[in-house]
Order: C-alpha cells, then structure tokens, then sequence
C-alpha cells in the first residue's frame, strides 16, 4: 500500500505553491512514497512520555529592548522587488482577502 | 449570488438563540516592531519603515521585543487571565502577498495569557464575557489594489503593497462564546468591544484607535434554534471597525442567519466582510476550502518563561482599572447608574477627572462636559476627547465663573472662543471683553432705565407681586448684553422697587 | 603556483603581520590559482578579482595605519553563497535567487571583514543547503579536486572543494545535517560544526533553523579553530545565540593531546553500508588514540539509529516553511507575471520553476509532515526521537569525553551516481546527523585513505554541547599523529590539479 495517493500528492503541490506538470508530480509521487515509508520509522520509537524537542537547546526568555533602530531606505528596500510602483512592491492581483 | 434575506431582529430571536465569539486584534504602541528596530509610527512614507527582517528577506532572524511582552502580561492580567509558565511561538504557513514570510509568527496550542474576564454593563445588566487565550503574534504590510473599482480587492488589475505595518507586534483577545445574551447580543458585543478599549487605553499599551486600524475585532456568530442543545455553524465576520459596527456586524448577521436557516438552508463555515456603508456583511472565502497553517514551534525565537516575579512586578504597576475607576467616580461624584452611564457613554470620565483635579467641582465639571461641551462635540462629529480644548481650560472657566467674573451665558462665550482656537480662556475673555458688569454705578443706571421703561411691570412688584421682577431681570441682561451679574441685578431691582 | 596558496592561514597571517608579504599579494597569488583550477573544480559561484584586490588593499591599509589586526587578517576565505553579502550576489545556489544583491551582510561576513579576512567569492554549494554531493546547485556541479569525476560532498562543496584545490586556504560553511563534516571529509580536509548557539544564523539563508550551523573549514586543525574563533560568540540579532564565551578553540588546537581523554566508539555506527576501506581507517585512528594515551571504549547509542528518519522529517517541515517566502513578490525571480495571472499563479509558477527537484521534494515532504492529521505521526515524533537522541548523547557523555565515528559511510562517490536516488543520498549524513539533532560540538579530521580507491576518510570526533575546545584538541592530536606518519597532510597526496595556461 502507499504512504501517500497522487491526489495527496497535488495537494500538497497547492498547498506548497508549486505548479507541477503532471509528469514531475508522478515522479515526485513515487518519490515522496519511497521517503515517507523510510521515514516512517520514527514511529517504531516508543515514545510514551518522552517530551518532544523543538529546540537544540533549552535558552529561554531572549528578549531585545524596545529601541527604534535605522531602517533600510525605500531604494534599498525595493532594490530587490521584481517590479516597483510607487514606492511600493508591485505584486499581481490578489484573488481573495486572507480567510 | 441574489442578496440574502433577512428576517427581523425580534423575530430572528423568538427563533434561535444566538451563540456570540470575538477576537480582537489590538496593535501594541511600542517604540520598536515585534522583532526587528524598525519604527512603528502611523501614517509614515510607504516602504520606510522596513528592514531584513520585517521584509523577509532571506538569512534574517526574529527577535522578540521585551515591552511588547510586557505588554500583552499587563493586557492578560487586566483581563484576570493566568499567565502562563512556558509557552512558545508558533509558524502560522499561509501564502498572502502582505505577509513577507508567508508565515506569521504567533502562538498556537500555548498563548502566554489564559483563562480570563471582563465583566460588561448593558441596560443595567452585568454580563462576565469569558476570556479564552490572549497571545502575541505580529502584523502584516497593507496592499493598496489598484485598477478595480474603489480600491477593493475584487477586479483589482495589480497590487501595491507598503510594509511598514508589517511586523507591528498585535495581541489577540479571543473570547469564550457568549451565551445567553438573548436579545442583547448585538449591545453585549458593543459593551465588551468598549469595555475592552477602555482597559487597554488606561494600560496605555495601545492608542486602540479602531479607526486607524490599531484595534479590529473579528465576530463570530451562530444561532441555535430554540430548545437545540447544540450550536450552529457559525461564520467569522472580519473587517468590523467602529464599536458601532461591531453591534451592526451582530445584528445583521442574525438576520440573515436567521432568514437562511428558517428557508431551511444552512449556514456555511465561511470568513464574511463587513460592509461600513450597507451595515451588511458578505461572504468572503468559505473555510471548507481548507486553511491548513500547519503551525509548528517556531525554531528562530526561544521559549518563554516569564518568572513569578516579573508578572507579579507587572502586576504591581497595573493602573486603576476602567471598572473600579468608575465605581470610585460614581460614589465621589455622587451619580445614578444612569448618570454615570451616560457620561461613561460619552467617553467623559477621564476629562471630568481631569477636570476635577484642576480645581473645579464634580458637578459643575460634568455639566460643562455632558451638556456644553458634548453638544458641541456632536455639532462638529467628533469625540469629546478630540475637541480643541483641555480639562484645565474648563476647569479655568468654572473658576471664574465662581469668582463671580463670568457667568454661565458668558462662560459659553468663553468656550466657543477657545474651542474657535482664540486661545486660552484668559485671552479670550479678554479678546472679547467679556466680563459681568460689576460695576454698581453701571448696573444702576441700566436698571433706572429699565423700570422707565417697563413701568407697568414695574408698578405690579411695587404692589408686591415679586415674580415679576424676573422680566426687569431679563430687560437688564438684554440691556447690558448679558454682561450683568443677573443676582445682583435682582437684588438691586427689588431694593429700587421697595419689594426686598 | 606561487608557494604562498600551500602556506596554512596561521602562517600566511604571521607572513602578513610581519610584513613579508602583504594581502594583495596574498590575494593575487590566490586569484591566480582560482584562475588557473577553478575551470575543472568549480568551487566557486562567483569571484570578482576587483573586489577581492580592493579589500586586500584596505586591510594593507589599516595595517600601515597601525591598527591592531587579528592573527587571520589578509587570509583569502571562500564563502559558501549561503550568507549574504552586500558586495557580491548571494543566491544559496538556487536559480530563484540568480543576481540577488543583499542589502545587508551576515553577521559572520561583518566578522570576517572586521577580522580582515578577505573574501576571495562565493562558493558552490546544494540548492538551499540540501544535499551531500553539491550536484544540486541550480548553477553546476564542483568536482572533487582528488578525483574531478567525484562528488566533493556537500551541502558546502564548493568550499571544501576551493580549500582542498589550494584555491583558499579558509572557507566558511554550513552544516545542518553533515554539510560540514561529510565535505571535509570526503576532500581530505579539516571541517568543524560548532556547538548549535555558538555560532550565529543572522544573514545565512535559512534551511532549517533548528540545526543549521555555520563552521570553518581549513587544511588543519589549528587553522579551523582560529577561523571558528574569528566568527564565533554571541549576536543580539540571533536569539538562538548563546551569550557565553567562545569555548577555547585555538588553545585547544595547539595543546593537541588525548593522554588520560575517555573516547568512545559509536558502536551502532558501523557494520553494513560502511565501505571497507572507511571502517579500516576508521579503527587505525581508535587505535591510533588509544597509543596516544586516551583510554577507549565502545558505547552504544541505541536511538542514533532513528536519527536519519527523524532528521528527513525535522529538517523538510522547518524548509518548507523558511522556503515559503520565495514566492516572487519582493525579491528573487518572478515567472508568469503576465498582467493576467493571479499573485497565487505567479507565486507556484515562480516556485515551480526557480527551485531544483531536491528542494521541491523537501518542501513537499515538509508540507506533508506538519499538515493536520499527519502532523503527530511524523513531526512529533520525529520531536520526541531528538529528546532520545540527546539523552544517548547524555548517557555516552556521563561515560565519556568525545565520542568518535567514521564521518561519512563511504568516500567521494562518482558524480551522477545517486543523483536521482534520494534515500540512497541521504545515506550519507548517517553518522553526522546526530550532533545536529542534539545541537553538539564535532569535528571532521582526515584520518587516511581507503584502500580500494585512494580517497580519503574522515575521522568524526562528537563533544557535548559548549565541547568544541575537546573536539579541536583531539582533532589536533589525531592530525600531529597522523602527519608525522605520513610525512605531511594527507593533501600532499592528492594528485596535482592541472593549472590552466593564464
């Protein structure tokens, strides 16, 4: 049986913004399938009550003080953009407000 | 799509219960952005407040702003919540053009406050709304779309978009649902939306200027038909921001709940828009569609564990809170429940307080606030607290008036020159020689002519009819163009008539 | 070749402090050879001999105006494209970045600046840091200047390669699952990941955030631990920074001995997939140190085995995220912006074509791993597989003072040989993964060449967290050893690179 279904596959693809042609996504498909089988043997760890990690190590409470530092300038800060308008980022047209 | 019908209000709830949730965004006023130097100021040049890292650009790191923390601990312990021991940041992973990482960092499964309250006044009412989480989390940049009709997003040809907002630190305030509010739902909302700013303004964390965006709430609403034990489905109404659209908001989305459910259909789990205009909402994506954020700790910021101490010195620099002031003020100033709600109303507590610590009675101080002065606020559409004149300049004015200078007609003189910027109260009395006549040899002579002139009336409180001197009063105040203290006038009158 | 590119940075330093030669000299010589070899190798993204010269002359310049120099000022370094650079582009070599120009540099290239290294160019590496073998970069392939025809490891293969070649004699890297360690090792050289916190993220191109660590590389120890100090130490900008002193490195280098050290042998990392001539080594070196004087034993470290699934789902799920903000809208490449598309369309256009198949397979693995649903199967587990891996490390810790290992199961394999089979690359990184998980000090040294193909091997030495100081001193002590059998560095072996006519 599979890890994961191509339609998860194209799923993820969404989900990730790749727009994947049909043959990368079979490719990847079988792929993916191969390396979450692999993967998956985390799951033979015994794992009750241990603690998960997110962190190498245990800091905590780092904090900055709240003082205004020099921002880049306008030219700066666009220098980079793909495209400029207005001292602004000109981005294409956005479907939808964020749900 | 056919415009929605909605049922109305009383009937909409002799059906359904509704089931209320808000969650407020609340810009925190630091100096600094959440996790980078950059300024935060209102209203700056696009694009000028921005560096690496509230950008996105690549290779940069967060780092977390000790004062916003200490913020949003002042903000949960206002609300009674518990601050928490441990908690982290959180990657919330959605792509939007004004996000610049395309995730925002904020907390998850471990906000910093939880379990809290704040309790709300409607009609004579108390309702306890229960806080669920508050937590900390960062803003976006704003887009300006361009080529559509009336900057709105749908039909826009491009987008511009400025992020100087983004990375602006935010709390958010979510509540438990609000039951049982019944017909009140729509006020309820209102009240705890006011309640809210109230608190977060005397913390003087936040400017919580709804209409400059500082402070947003989300609604949320669902209905349960009557004897349902279980809730709706309920939609999100975003973009709500005045405290009079947060009621609207309530209102209209139990009309049309109310009509949908009733025609048998059911309400889809979906993001819905505020319109300012209409006081309708619309539907905006639908949630089915599936937001997954997989949120995950975030690696770049480490844990943290505010120690006891540091919450209990938060504590201890708490101010009065809005609550417990106006409990004080009520007993100090001697008000009715419905006094002080109306000068809670109108946002007056604080210039009455003000006020009073400048020298003038609780009761003349209000007067001139929640008569004068509230007039003249709605004449011009303003809230009182943005009119052009200070608790001290009215404070001033009162003190003259008591020292017999100025009186009330004069002294509404006196606030309109200072309110018309002609200066101080001091300036514009004098730019406008506007003192009482005190001058008894003055005031004499005008009322020799007056009772010459008026010699029936006259005659009528010779014989005793003293009443009538009130219309010698008043031909002496037209005559000395208000200018005349009017008691002494008085007294003089009936002195001359033979009447005291 | 000018004599001066086989000179160790420590002596070039010394060369320079006392006037000998100076760091435009030191540079052209370095040039020269770039230009000469670096048509066959390929180490390097981007040189530009104008800039290098002009940074050369100004450390010349402060020198003569008696400014107080570090001991590696005027040393030539290769930087891998990953930290970012205000004078040169930086792309971590990825098409979706081709041509960026920063506007700020990398903490740790201000510090090589302010240590007046100077930067020779940017170095090929994997797309984004993922892989063992540099056949990811969007640009070209590096060869391995022992055998052009092989892999120079990676993800930092360019600067192992520019270091191997003679190109530099220093260069910086970055290693979040091996990409360090595995490179060194498979070019015969000396590369160190530092304690996770010892040295700054800020301005390096973010893989994965909770195990990316930059670290030197150099012809030999001593070398690695004055760059490693040179660009260590805390950074307000990083909060994942440790704000205590650098351990000390360089002292620890020159002490160079292992009389009465406790060392113990992973036991789980040897056995099937080890290449004969790897493990042969690898236990010449054991007892190497054990003649030294350290007193060695086995230790078994039962979850290291769950640290390469483990690490295949950490590392995916953080990139997936750190990668979302190539999206074509305020820096990088943009694709498909026709007036007519959608930001949403441009954005997956953009992704799709400016990231290589390898970056795409991680994102999409990471996407999978914290979706809802999946998340706990796989993300959190793999959480709760690093705390067990961390307490193996505690455990071996209580036993021992360094734990060593092969670095790398095999040596150099050909180009092209596992380019399509990612579980067969991702081999590679077996015995390093560990410390990246456990945030831990470690150390590649060359400890010889495999019998079956003449390419060398590295030695893994493993110290606590804050350890680096144990790693460089055994390190050190296992080179001197070795050098003195071999007559030289293992380098000296290598075949003599072809220099292309000027």
């Amino acid at each position: 049986m599979s890890a994961i279904t191509r339609d998860e596959v194209v799923h993820l693809a969404r989900l990730s913004r790749l727009a994947l042609g049909d043959d990368e996504l079979d490719h990847l498909a079988a792929q993916l399938d191969q390396i979450i089988s692999a993967v998956a043997r985390v799951q033979e760890v015994a794992a009750e009550d241990i603690p998960p990690t997110s962190h190498a190590l245990p800091l905590t409470n780092v904090y900055r003080p709240d003082e205004v530092r020099p921002s880049l300038t306008p030219e700066q800060a666009l220098a980079g953009a793909p495209a400029a308008e207005d001292q602004r980022f000109r981005v294409p047209r956005i479907l939808d407000e964020e749900a | 799509m056919s415009t929605p019908t909605v049922m109305k209000f009383d009937e909409a709830l002799a059906k359904f219960e509704p089931v209320l949730g808000i969650e407020t965004h609340i810009e925190l006023g630091t100096a600094s952005k959440m996790f980078c130097g950059c300024a935060t100021g209102f209203g700056a040049e696009p694009n000028t407040q921005v560096c690496p890292v509230c950008l996105g650009l690549p290779g940069s790191l967060p780092v977390t702003n000790h004062a916003a923390i200490e913020g949003i601990i002042k903000i949960g312990l206002a609300l009674n919540c518990e601050i928490v021991e441990w908690c982290r940041f959180a990657r919330k992973n959605y792509f939007y053009p004004d996000m610049p990482k395309n995730y925002q960092i904020s907390q998850y499964d471990e906000p910093l406050c939880v379990d809290g309250h704040l309790e709300v006044e409607v009609e004579g009412e108390t309702y306890r709304i229960e806080i669920e989480r508050v937590h900390m989390e960062e803003d976006t940049g704003k887009s300006l779309h361009v080529g559509g009709a009336t900057g709105r997003i749908q039909g826009a040809l491009h987008s511009l978009v400025d992020y100087n907002r983004a990375g602006i630190p935010l709390v958010e305030i979510v509540t438990k649902p609000i039951t049982a509010t019944e017909d009140k739902a729509p006020l309820v909302a209102r009240a705890y939306a006011t309640e809210l700013r109230e608190l977060v303004r005397s913390l003087g964390v936040s400017d919580v200027r709804m209409e400059q965006g500082s402070m947003r709430c989300d609604v949320n609403v669902s209905l349960m038909p009557r004897g349902a034990s279980e809730w709706g489905t309920r939609t999100e109404t975003k973009n709500v921001n005045s405290l009079r659209s947060v009621e609207r908001a309530v209102r209209s989305e139990i009309e049309r709940q109310a009509a949908v459910l009733d025609a048998g259909g059911t309400i889809v789990q979906e993001t819905r828009h505020f319109h300012e205009d209409s006081g309708t909402t619309t539907s905006g994506r639908s949630k089915e569609e599936a937001q997954d954020y997989r949120y995950f700790p975030e690696p770049d910021l480490v844990p943290m564990a505010p120690s006891r101490a540091w919450v209990e010195e938060l504590r201890a620099t708490l101010p009065e809170l809005p609550a417990a002031r106006r409990r004080r003020v009520q007993g100090e100033w001697g008000l009715s429940d419905l006094e002080l709600r109306d000068v809670v109303n109108a946002g007056a507590v604080d210039l009455i307080e003000d006020t009073v610590k400048a020298g003038a009675d609780a009761a003349t101080a209000r007067k001139w606030w929640m008569n004068e002065l509230s007039r003249r606020a709605t004449e011009q559409g303003v809230e009182l607290a943005e009119l052009a004149i200070t608790p001290a300049q009215v404070a001033r004015i009162q003190a003259m008036v008591d020292a017999g200078e100025l009186n009330d007609k004069l002294a509404r003189q006196v606030f309109e020159g200072v309110l018309a910027g002609e200066g101080a109260p001091d300036e514009v009395v004098a730019a406008r020689g506007l003192k009482v006549v005190s001058d008894e040899g003055a005031l004499s002579a005008i009322i020799d002519q007056v009772i010459a002139d008026n010699a029936a009336v006259a005659d009528k409180v010779r014989s005793g009819k003293v009443a009538a001197a009130g219309a010698l009063v008043g031909a002496v105040m037209k005559a000395s163009r208000g200018q005349a203290d009017a008691g002494r006038a008085r007294e003089l009158i009936l002195e001359k008539l033979g009447a005291s | 070749m000018s004599e001066l590119v086989k000179k160790t940075a420590a002596e070039l330093g010394s060369l320079i402090a006392s006037g000998e030669t100076s760091a435009a000299e030191v540079a052209r010589a370095h040039l020269d050879r770039v230009a000469a070899v670096d048509g066959d190798v390929r180490a390097f993204l981007h040189v530009d001999g104008e800039t290098v010269l002009a940074q050369a002359r100004k450390v010349d310049e402060r020198r003569a105006a008696g400014e107080e120099l570090g001991p590696l000022a005027g040393v030539p370094i290769a930087h891998k494209d990953v930290f970012t650079t205000t004078d040169m582009p930086t792309t971590a070599g990825s098409r979706i970045l081709e041509g960026w120009r920063p506007p700020y540099d990398a903490t740790i290239t201000a510090r090589l600046r302010k240590a007046g290294l100077v930067i020779l160019g940017k170095t090929n590496m994997d797309e984004f840091a993922m892989g063992s073998s540099t056949e990811n970069s969007a640009y070209h392939p590096t060869h391995n200047p022992w055998d052009l025809s092989r892999i120079p490891g990676g993800s930092s293969g360019g600067s192992s390669a520019a270091v191997a070649a003679y190109e530099a004699p220093l260069a910086t890297g970055t290693d979040t699952g091996g990409s360090i360690r595995q490179p060194a090792a498979v070019t015969g050289i000396v590369g160190a990941k530092p304690t996770y916190g010892g040295s700054t993220r800020y301005g390096i191109i973010a893989f994965a955030s909770s195990l990316d660590t930059p670290g030197p590389f150099a012809r030999n120890v001593l070398d690695a631990a004055l760059l490693h100090e040179a660009f260590s130490g805390h950074d307000p900008m990083d909060s994942t920074s440790i704000d205590k002193p650098v351990p000390p490195v360089v002292e620890a280098a020159r002490r160079a001995d292992v009389a009465g050290l406790r060392v113990g042998v992973v036991k789980e990392f040897a056995g099937d997939g080890y290449q004969p001539g790897v493990t042969a080594r690898f236990n010449e070196a054991v007892e190497l140190l054990e003649s030294l004087g350290a007193k060695v034993v086995e230790v078994s470290c039962p979850n290291f085995s769950y640290a390469l699934p483990a690490y295949y789902l950490i590392a995916p799920s953080e990139c997936s995220s750190n990668l979302a903000r190539f999206d074509a809208m305020r820096f990088g490449l943009r694709v498909g912006d026709d007036g007519g598309r959608s930001a949403e369309e441009v954005m997956a256009l953009t992704r799709a074509e400016g990231f290589g198949p390898e970056v795409k397979r991680r994102i999409m693995l990471g996407t999978y791993a914290l979706s809802s649903g999946y998340y706990d199967a796989y993300y959190g587990k793999a959480q709760q597989v690093r705390t067990l891996i961390a307490r193996d490390f505690d455990a071996a810790f209580g036993q021992v003072d360094v734990l060593v290992s092969p670095t790398t199961p095999t040596t150099a394999f050909p180009i092209g040989e596992r380019a399509d089979d990612p579980m067969a690359m991702y081999l590679a990184d077996l015995c390093t993964i560990p410390a990246n998980l456990a945030g831990n000090a470690a150390i590649s040294v060359p400890c010889g060449l495999a019998d079956e193909d003449g390419l060398p091997v590295g030695l893994q030495i493993m110290a606590p967290v804050l350890g680096d100081d144990r790693v460089y001193r055994v390190g050190a002590a296992v080179e001197r050893a070795l050098e003195d059998r071999w007559g030289g560095p293992l380098l000296g072996k290598a075949p003599e690179l072809a220099e292309a006519a000027k």
